[in-house]
């Protein structure tokens, strides 16, 4: 299964200055393969990013949006939506703040 | 691109560590405190609320709390102060998973006595305390004070659900203070296996009770070093001194144009010299009649005079934050303040007379001192 994720500006210090990261997932024995699976492949290629997008109880953060093509996951299922191959998979900041 | 600039402080330099809601600046000195230079912003765009100087063992170690609005908080620290910083991948203050709580600032970071040289504690928001062992390496949270039962009935102030002061007692190695907003004064006797309430006689206007068993609003504390059983206390409407550690507190709000206010610091060598700056009310949070005065207590509190020279004292509509007054370790003592307007102002002459050290920063959210240590040692 191959993914493509998309990171926001502030986050390239941790993928080496790459916007786009290209994955390749095992098919997984699991019926659904989900965003929270696919954000595995992500940390373990990129370990710093986890504990910037998600807390430490594994929640997405609440002013990081994450989208799976044009649909963000909050109105989606969560972590638990489905995510089919050649998904891409897009983190964006939340425009609230601005402070 | 922000242009970073960069101080190089010397042994024996005094240094200022300015936190704001975008960044943080040093300010550098040597002893005179006559010129200071400027350095930052570092973590630009991030809120610094908690700043620390670390000078034991051998260090010369900064602490910061950079807060990315979206991204999350990580404790960071620099030997060379601000040129390279810690790795900030990690999160290394994280609440355990049983508990179901997650980091959203860390509001203040405390290195513990200079005989324990590599515990530090940071109290943070959701209101907790962490403790490290190793120097800032680990950290872990204090279970006493997170399984107090008063806990869990906790309500959050106007800055969020914060434990936001930490104070050591320099004598007794087992006795800590933590102020909590909107909680009160939390004691421990036994190094934080357990905690009580230590604010008794301080009043809740806000609440029926008026005396409550908790839930006082307490913005700041202050403990003298030389006698470490008296504290002072800015509460949300209310000054008070306690000269029992906690146990009894007395109102101290004699000649001050209002008793709110955030901000609280005590003179370095005298115990009856404290600093406050009163704010209008809690409805209209400014300076009253748009004058910026700090007021200074000789007398331990029985009467407050307002320190004018220099400072504003026509449409100066400021706001002094809880961890934005402090005073420095000199023998002549300095004291320093900044405003959520982005002025910082300095008094090298225990608060008699003021000048603008800073304009246009972003907010002000703490100002730290500290002496630059003169040996350098293995730091680890």
């Amino acid at each position: 299964m191959k993914l493509t994720f998309r990171i926001p500006g502030p986050l390239l210090s941790f993928t080496g200055g790459r916007h786009v990261v290209e994955a390749e997932a095992a098919a997984t024995e699991a019926a659904v393969f989900t965003v929270e699976a696919a954000l595995d492949q992500l940390w373990r290629l990129y370990p710093g990013l986890r504990d910037r997008v998600l807390t430490e109880q594994g929640q997405v953060r609440p002013h990081v949006n994450v989208f799976v093509g044009a649909d963000s996951i909050r109105d989606t299922g969560g972590l638990s939506t489905p995510v089919g191959d050649h998904a891409e998979i897009a983190i964006i900041p939340a425009v609230s703040g601005g402070r | 691109m922000v242009d970073v600039r960069h101080v190089s402080p010397k042994g024996g330099d005094a240094l200022l560590m300015v936190g704001t809601m975008k960044g943080a600046f040093l300010f550098r000195s040597d002893a005179s405190r006559r010129t200071w230079q400027r350095g930052g912003p570092y973590f630009p765009g991030n809120a610094v609320y908690a700043l620390a100087y670390d000078g034991r063992a051998g260090r010369r170690r900064l602490w910061a709390a950079p807060e990315n609005f979206h991204f999350g908080v990580v404790m960071r620290s620099s030997d060379d102060f601000g040129k390279t910083w810690s790795d900030g991948e990690t999160a290394n203050v994280r609440f355990p998973e049983d508990t179901g709580a997650s980091l959203k600032r860390v509001w203040q970071i405390a290195p513990a006595r200079a005989e324990e040289p590599d515990v530090l504690y940071a109290g943070v928001e959701p209101a907790a305390l962490f403790e490290s062992r190793d120097g800032g390496k680990k950290w872990s949270l204090v279970r006493g004070l997170w399984d107090h039962p008063h806990r869990p009935q906790w309500q959050p102030g106007g800055g969020g659900m914060c434990l936001h002061t930490v104070l050591l007692d320099p004598t007794r190695r087992e006795r800590m203070h933590v102020a909590v907003s909107t909680a009160g004064v939390y004691r421990t006797d036994d190094g934080g296996r357990s905690w009580r309430t230590a604010h008794k006689g301080v009043r809740a206007q806000f609440l029926p009770n008026k005396y409550p068993e908790f839930g006082q609003c307490v913005h700041k504390i202050a403990r003298h070093p030389s006698r470490p059983d008296r504290i002072y206390l800015q509460n949300h409407w209310g000054l008070y001194r306690t000269d029992d550690a906690g146990d009894s507190w007395t109102d101290v709000a004699n000649g001050v144009p209002s008793d709110f206010g955030f901000g609280m610091a005590v003179h370095p060598h005298d115990p009856d010299t404290a600093y406050i700056v009163p704010l209008e009310s809690d409805e209209f949070r400014c300076t009253p009649e748009g004058r910026l005065r700090v007021y200074r207590t000789r007398d331990a509190g029985k009467s407050w005079q307002p320190m004018t020279r220099g400072l504003p004292q026509k449409d100066a509509l400021e706001t002094v934050l809880r961890d934005a007054l402090a005073t420095d370790g000199f023998e002549k003592a300095g004291v320093y303040f900044g405003t959520r307007s982005g002025k910082l102002f300095a008094s090298r002459d225990g608060g008699t007379s003021w000048t603008r050290l800073a304009d246009g920063l972003p907010p002000i959210v703490c100002v730290k001192t500290a002496a630059v240590s003169k040996a350098r040692g293995k730091a680890k």
